[in-house]
């Protein structure tokens, strides 16, 4: 079987779980024997540079670092990179403020004039607004459709960005068309808020598609009744995890106290005002605790004055955004994780912070609340049953060690190459 | 005659390098050495060597008519030592002429008057012995950081033995009342306050090189007409001493204008000199000043909001200070050290959000690109010295047991 699938960058290049969960998945559907042609938006430096290059696997390889003993995995695996210099999880306002910047560096300018007209000829340049970018986007996407006839069996799009394209190729080819919800408007902005463009997008590539697969039963649900999808339409798989390998869980730590972590942007939708909410709570009954909120975010300034007003900054630090290896090393340093997302359509951290020995703390807002057992789920508004919990970790020794180690084998049972079989199956519902 | 009463004040804080929830437990370097180096390196050049020798020269020059103060905080005079010795050795030989006096004020630059009586008194002590020793004179005036005062403050400055205090002719305080004459606290009037004339002051400090004034250029000429215009007794032009080549450039004039005016201003006949304890020895006061609630010199304000004006700065302004008795107990020279740069009232000024009107003044000063990220720095730094501080004091139990038993 034959994928051509519309997705996003890969590590290490990554700009949130969209490219990490792609990545898995793509290798998760090579060992399941179906073979990928995957196409993604690339910004080039170099403006002469062909806008649309078919990279063989090897080439990937090196791009993309070592993988010994899994040659056999990339030969089922080509790319296609389209010149573009869209991101996934970018909103049209932050699309703005970064073609602001392409502009003021002068490294790479636009034409005006329709695009749609522009066609596989287009020279290069970048569309001078989100939406516009994604219309060049989806004619370049037709084209190599059509480059590509015959070669592939279904087609797989991910996210609200690739929709349209993947429209196009359905269009052009025939092939039927899945497309992937990692996220909906509503996990993005609260419900009165949403960006109806976006909505707009989203609706119209799930209506148009054969299948649509949700990254968790919330998100189906919000398909079904924020969309109106037809429910026999959508069906959940949920997402996996693949952890870097050789990485130690043994990173020094110089500070006595118990460590209590929120790791991600610290925005409206990720809960981080609850989550200091909890840290007064436990901080009155427990002195000996430290809370570290690393990441960054629109909410930063509101959250940092919070914490100073209830007295607790010696006790509440910030790291600032974490990259590579400082995240990794946040969460060896971590006794306690917490994720008090207000809504969060799989969530990947708990994951990650479990593979590294940590409890977790997870909001039952969250996709990934429907795989793990041994995480505490509470309600993200619950500031009284998030600072139990904390507590009951901090303290309770025994407690502790059974999330650790319990959690360490139910994270490691949540493989790609499960999660893709059942991606497979739903191409097969649909050939 | 009128007296003119010149008053500079030399700071320089120690800063903070960038410490993160990483550094915490694991090192305890606190300080950015590479930048107070070369800030005050880079000060010392543009302002207080070529300043001083101006200023020597004057005083040579007018042969004890021409006099000034100063009041310069321990911060600046460790960074001296260590950084700039050159600069010490020439505020010494001013110190020789009898023609300067130095003023007496809190070693660290620090907010302790309005945090704790105890601490303010160990500071104040700690800098007048310091003033003793490097240049001298015993400090009888005394001027709180950032010109802060208020009733409570004066009386405590009187209790330790301060004949005179500086303080701002703030509108709000004074009212009809001109800065001109000589007041005297309302609880202790044995305490003279001579008030800074900030109009006539921040001519000088503020607007000197500003091209959109309506009075520019400023010339020597104008500026001693102003003085003789005065209706009052006592001039007092109080301030920063970096206004000399570091906030007004030299290509500004601002040196020819100091080199011309002692000249300018004896030959008017209606103007002379006096050094702050002088200025307020020779006139009687002429009313108590009320002022019940703090204000200072800075911003639009004249209040301490700059450094205490919003959550931030309390929680770290409160947290600090808790840790006082401890630090006390202790007896450890490292960690008094530690403790006396953390008072640095620049920490909080770093920390504040009322960015409008005095924004330009506030971010001219700072090294952080937020209040908020001052913050995080500093409550990390905060956090780990109150760590290492409770671990030392744990130490100190535990011997004192061992060794009783």
């Amino acid at each position: 079987m034959r994928v051509l699938m519309f997705g996003w960058e890969f590590p290490p290049h990554i700009a949130g779980g969209l490219g990490t969960a792609c990545y898995g998945m793509t290798r998760g559907l090579a060992k399941n024997d179906v073979e990928v042609i995957f196409v993604m938006p690339k910004a080039s430096g170099d403006e002469d540079q062909r806008f649309v290059k078919v990279v063989n696997a090897s080439d990937v390889e090196t791009e993309f670092g070592p993988t010994e003993g899994a040659e056999d995995l990339w030969s089922k695996i080509s790319f296609v990179h389209i010149d573009s210099n869209m991101v996934p999880y970018i909103t049209p306002e932050e699309f703005a403020s970064y073609h602001d910047e392409y502009v003021k560096t002068g490294r790479r300018t636009w034409q005006h004039g329709d695009v749609w007209k522009q066609r596989y000829t287009f020279s290069g340049k970048y569309g001078a607004n989100l939406f516009e970018e994604i219309a060049r986007y989806t004619m370049v996407a037709a084209q190599v459709a059509k480059d590509l006839e015959g070669q592939f069996d279904v087609i797989h799009a991910h996210d609200w960005m690739t929709y349209y394209a993947g429209i196009a190729a359905k269009r052009v080819s025939g092939k039927p068309l899945v497309v992937h919800m990692h996220a909906t408007s509503f996990d993005r902005s609260s419900d009165d808020n949403i960006d109806t463009r976006v909505y707009e997008i989203e609706r119209s590539g799930m209506m148009g598609a054969d299948r649509v697969i949700a990254v968790s039963n919330l998100t189906r649900n919000i398909c079904i009744e924020k969309y109106g999808i037809p429910s026999d339409r959508v069906v959940t798989v949920h997402n996996a995890v693949r952890f870097a390998e050789g990485q130690t869980n043994d990173a020094e730590r110089y500070v006595d106290e118990k460590i209590v972590t929120f790791l991600g942007r610290i925005t409206f939708q990720k809960g981080p005002d609850y989550f200091v909410e909890a840290a007064a709570k436990v901080l009155k009954r427990v002195p000996n605790v430290r809370f570290v909120m690393a990441g960054s975010g629109d909410m930063m300034n509101h959250v940092i004055r919070r914490v100073a007003r209830l007295g607790i900054a010696d006790r509440f630090h910030f790291t600032g955004f974490l990259r590579g290896a400082d995240v990794h090393k946040m969460f060896t340093l971590s006794d306690v994780y917490v994720m008090p997302s207000v809504s969060e359509p799989f969530g990947i951290s708990p994951l990650e912070a479990m593979k590294s020995n940590v409890p977790v703390i997870i909001s039952k807002q969250s996709g990934v609340a429907e795989v793990l057992d041994y995480a505490i789920k509470v309600d993200y508004w619950d500031v009284d049953a998030m600072a139990d919990a904390i507590h009951a970790l901090v303290c309770y020794p025994a407690l502790s060690k059974m999330f650790m180690q319990k959690g360490l084998e139910e994270v490691e049972g949540l493989k790609w190459d499960k999660a893709a079989a059942k991606v497979k199956a739903v191409y097969e519902s649909v050939m | 005659m009128k007296t003119i009463c010149l008053y500079f004040q030399v700071h320089q804080p120690l800063r903070l390098r960038k410490y993160r929830f990483f550094n915490m437990g694991k090192d305890h370097n606190y300080l950015d050495d590479l930048t107070n180096q070369s800030i005050m390196q880079k000060v010392a050049r543009l302002c207080y060597l070529p300043m001083n020798s101006l200023l020597l020269n004057l005083i040579k020059e007018h042969k004890g008519a021409f006099k000034v103060s100063f009041s310069i905080t321990g911060t600046a005079i460790d960074q001296f030592r260590e950084y700039a010795p050159e600069v010490l050795e020439s505020f010494k030989e001013l110190a020789k002429t009898g023609c300067v006096e130095f003023l007496a004020e809190t070693y660290s630059h620090s907010l302790a008057s309005l945090a704790d009586k105890d601490e303010f008194v160990r500071e104040v002590k700690a800098h007048t012995a310091l003033i003793k020793k490097e240049f001298g004179q015993k400090p009888t005036a005394f001027r709180n950081t950032e010109l802060i005062y208020s009733d409570e403050i004066g009386q405590m400055v009187a209790e330790m033995g301060f004949k005179t205090m500086l303080a701002e002719g703030a509108r709000h305080v004074m009212g009809w009342k001109s800065p001109d004459y000589v007041y005297a606290n309302a609880i202790d009037q044995k305490l003279r306050l001579l008030l800074r004339n900030y109009k006539l002051s921040d001519d000088i400090a503020f607007r000197f090189s500003n091209q959109g004034w309506n009075e520019y250029p400023l010339t020597t000429d104008k500026y001693v007409d102003w003085l003789k215009g005065e209706n009052g007794e006592v001039l007092n032009l109080f301030m920063d001493y970096e206004t000399f080549g570091e906030h007004q450039w030299a290509e500004t004039g601002i040196f020819d204008f100091m080199r011309a005016l002692p000249a300018a201003a004896l030959a008017s006949g209606e103007l002379e000199f006096g050094t702050v304890s002088e200025t307020a020895a020779k006139y009687q006061p002429v009313a108590v000043l009320y002022c019940p609630h703090a204000m200072s010199w800075a911003d639009e304000e004249r209040d301490v909001t700059a450094w205490l004006g919003n959550e931030l700065q309390n929680e770290a302004f409160a947290k600090l200070y808790a840790q006082k008795d401890k630090v006390r107990a202790l007896k450890n020279p490292d960690y008094e050290a530690v403790w006396n740069f953390l008072q640095t009232s620049d920490h909080f000024y770093y920390m504040a959000t009322k960015w409008f009107s005095d924004g330009d003044v506030h971010s001219y000063f700072n090294p952080y690109d937020s209040a908020y990220e001052a913050f995080i720095n500093y409550m990390n730094v905060l956090s780990d010295f109150i760590n290492e501080l409770d671990k030392a004091t744990a130490a100190k139990k535990a011997s004192r047991k061992k060794a009783n038993a």
